[in-house]
């Protein structure tokens, strides 16, 4: 089966190297979260994925599309959602993912249920027609995340979605990506709440340095880490230390 | 120094105002003073030429003078007051609304009263000095062919300074108790414009009616005004006549504003504080828009022209300032019209200064479409090419432009077919000229930071500003019919060329 994701040798360099040569591969209908600590490279990595910088080498597929030659092609079938959600303040949540519709060329009927349908699991519906100046961070998120997902994307990108969202908040945009993974859909998400890494994720990769150090499921990772009953956060922990003391 | 007395808060606010000013020249970068302080000394010496040329008319006024130089000087401290009053507004705006250390001054032990005082102070201090540094060279090249007496100007900017921030602060107060916090930003930002923006337009609609010419000084300067205006004994005249180096009106002009800004800091200080509390908590509500019943098929570029508008028509606050430099386009417009039936001697003027808007509006429309994107990251991750969104955001630009132009270029067609092919081909290389320099030196900001898009590149800035010169001068030759015209126009061009050649994306 054509993974939903796979990177080979990525490279990229700022001043330092910010992703060194890193391989990763995600299945296909997989709930996947990249964890790392600050500056390991997780979100250079995700956004040379997402289309947003170029690598400096090597290749990125995504469902067996060249995500580097193909970029147009990949991108119809990927949603990308930052921790910072970025929307336009002086529109409706409605007339935004009217936007996103129009910019992902869908038909128009098609576009306006699964609108309609997003904004009542998120709990837009009842502030669809106000501008999104006066939102919150986590009515803001969840607009942004309901426009990552009006397209139908194959492949969910998030880079902390859930920063700054109140506990109801968070429940949803958990259960809509919940959701999607059983509709069959791939999410990679970064978060630094280990717990929701933990209770979410199918498998989890750790990456420092810009490389990938440890993947796997949560028991496969404690193997890696020689502790057999420890939590996700002791398990991250005691990988990146070892890591950083091999370095 | 005491911790906490007014000269320690003074100093406080000082250094922060000097780094925000440095900040301001050097767009952020280190180790760029240097290049800002070579900048700065050219200017200076330019400054000073140019007014070796233009103070030589009025340097041997004597202290007892007739009626035209008092007019010509003191519609000189008006002109220069209303952009002191603008500048102060805005910064009394940037006070109230910026909350970065209100709470920890308003938590702290320390006098909230003394720090407002203090605060209100530097922002006097620091409208006289950028009044000072502007004005510096006419009063200088005045003192030296005219002698000391001319000194007396330093202490006019003094108190023009000073009359400025008291008022900007007690309109802005005045705002907050009618319309309240919420309405005062946009209002007073609106109000800060429109002050720059009157005297200099009232001054050109004037001289336009009683002249048909678009100078300012003509009509300062004529017969009409001066009969019109009080005998030289007036109080009117007391600001003009400290300039001129009379110290009992010195005394009098720079005493009256002291004392002015002083009963201002007295009156508001107390209360400064609390409105800054209230401006900070204002929760922006989102209007409701009508209820739409279905999604409309749209292709990806018609969405982003739509989105462009629709973003700039519900933005009040981008809208007059939009119109503020279409608003410049008035006294052009009367004197199109004042030209009907009296041949076509006044197009030479209209015409290069409808190329100029042109080339300055769609450098503003530009910035806020391709460097003012709100959604970088939504746009750039949709299966659409690169240049398509380019081209999409270019076309709303040029189109918002053709809508602003095509009724001056309709109506010169009625005048003059040549002129307004002339115009029509001016203002269209004005503003791809300037939509291009904002493309090359895009620098992503938010919508906000609108009216201070010019320090994030100041190569751009000049490029943009000299490449509009160049094509009005173009047409201004054009129109004419002098081949000279050729000039200008390569001159746009070779400004065009190293705009690329230094775009920082060259791809």
């Amino acid at each position: 089966m054509t993974p939903a994701l796979d990177i080979r040798g990525l490279c990229k360099s700022f001043d330092r190297p910010a992703v060194a040569g890193l391989d990763l591969t995600v299945r296909a209908g997989e709930f996947y979260s990249l964890l790392g600590p600050n500056g390991a490279g997780k979100t250079t990595t995700l956004r040379m994925v997402a289309g947003l910088l170029p690598p400096d080498s090597g290749s990125i597929h995504i469902c067996g599309i060249d995500a580097l030659r193909s970029p147009v092609e990949a991108k119809q079938i990927v949603a990308w959602v930052s921790d910072e959600p970025m929307i336009y303040d002086k529109l409706t949540p409605y007339e935004y993912l009217e936007f996103v519709a129009g910019l992902w060329s869908l038909d128009a009927g098609v576009a306006e249920t699964r609108a309609r349908d997003l904004m009542d699991w998120l709990g837009l519906s009842p502030h669809a027609h106000e501008r999104c100046e006066g939102f919150s961070k986590g009515m803001r998120q969840k607009v942004a995340l309901a426009g990552a997902l009006v397209h139908g994307p194959r492949v969910i990108i998030l880079d902390e979605p859930l920063t700054g969202l109140d506990a109801g908040s968070a429940r949803q945009v958990k259960r809509v990506l919940r959701e999607r993974v059983a509709a069959g859909g791939t999410v990679i998400m970064t978060t630094h709440i280990l717990e929701v890494a933990e209770r979410m994720a199918d498998r989890v990769g750790i990456i420092a340095d810009g490389r990938l150090i440890a993947e796997g499921t949560l028991d496969e990772l404690r193997a890696q880490a020689g502790r057999s009953n420890d939590s996700l956060e002791d398990t991250f922990l005691t990988l990146v230390a070892e890591q950083q003391a091999a370095a | 120094m005491t911790a906490g007395s007014l000269t320690w808060f003074a100093n406080h606010e000082l250094r922060l105002a000097w780094r925000d000013f440095l900040s301001m020249m050097t767009a952020g970068r280190r180790g760029r003073e240097r290049v800002v302080a070579i900048a700065l000394v050219v200017f200076i010496v330019f400054a000073h030429l140019l007014a070796w040329y233009f103070v030589a008319r009025y340097v041997n006024v004597g202290t007892e003078p007739d009626k035209p130089p008092l007019v010509v000087i003191t519609g000189t401290v008006l002109l220069s007051w209303s952009l002191l009053m603008s500048q102060a507004m805005e910064s009394v705006t940037r006070a109230f609304y910026s909350r970065s250390d209100l709470d920890l001054i308003l938590s702290s032990p320390a006098a909230a009263r003394k720090i407002f005082a203090v605060r209100i102070g530097a922002m006097a201090l620091s409208v006289i000095l950028m009044a000072a540094l502007l004005g510096a060279p006419i009063i200088n090249v005045a003192i030296a062919r005219g002698g000391a007496r001319w000194l007396g100007a330093y202490g006019v900017v003094i108190a023009m300074g000073a009359t400025a921030a008291a008022c900007a602060v007690a309109l802005t107060v005045a705002l907050f108790r009618t319309i309240g916090p919420k309405r005062t930003r946009l209002a007073a930002q609106i109000v800060a414009a429109v002050i720059a923006a009157v005297f200099i337009i009232g001054l050109q609609v004037a001289a336009i009616l009683s002249h048909g010419s678009l100078s300012r000084m003509m009509f300062l300067e004529s017969d009409t005004l001066v009969a019109l205006v009080p005998e030289t004994d007036s109080l009117l005249w007391l600001p003009a006549r400290a300039v001129l180096g009379d110290l009992s009106a010195l005394a009098i002009v720079l005493g009256g504003s002291l004392a002015l800004l002083g009963l201002t800091i007295l009156v508001f200080s107390a209360r400064f504080g609390d409105h800054a509390v209230a401006a900070s908590s204002v929760t922006v509500t989102g209007a409701r828009q009508a209820v739409r019943s279905a999604f409309r098929a749209r292709s990806p570029a018609r969405v982003l022209r739509q989105k462009e508008w629709t973003l700039l028509l519900r933005d009040p606050w981008l809208v007059s300032q939009t119109l503020m430099q279409l608003l410049y386009l008035l006294p052009p417009a009367l004197l199109l019209w004042r030209s009907y039936g009296q041949g076509t001697g006044a197009l030479v003027v209209l015409v290069p200064v409808l190329v100029m808007a042109a080339g300055q509006l769609a450098g503003g429309l530009a910035w806020l479409a391709i460097s003012g994107e709100d959604a970088p990251d939504l746009v750039a991750t949709a299966p659409v090419l690169a240049q398509n969104i380019v081209r999409a955001k270019i076309e709303a630009v040029l189109g918002g432009i053709g809508l602003a132009f095509a009724p001056f270029i309709g109506a010169l067609a009625f005048l003059s077919a040549y002129h307004a092919l002339i115009a029509a081909l001016g203002v269209l290389a004005a503003a791809a000229a300037a939509t291009s320099i904002q493309f090359w030196f895009r620098k992503q900001a938010t919508r906000r930071y609108f009216r201070h898009r010019q320090t994030a590149s100041r190569f751009a800035t000049f490029a943009e500003a000299f490449s509009s010169i160049s094509w009005a001068a173009t047409a201004a030759l054009a129109t004419g019919g002098s081949w000279a015209a050729f000039f200008p126009a390569a001159i746009g061009v070779g400004i065009l060329v190293a705009a690329r050649w230094m775009s920082p994306h060259k791809a």
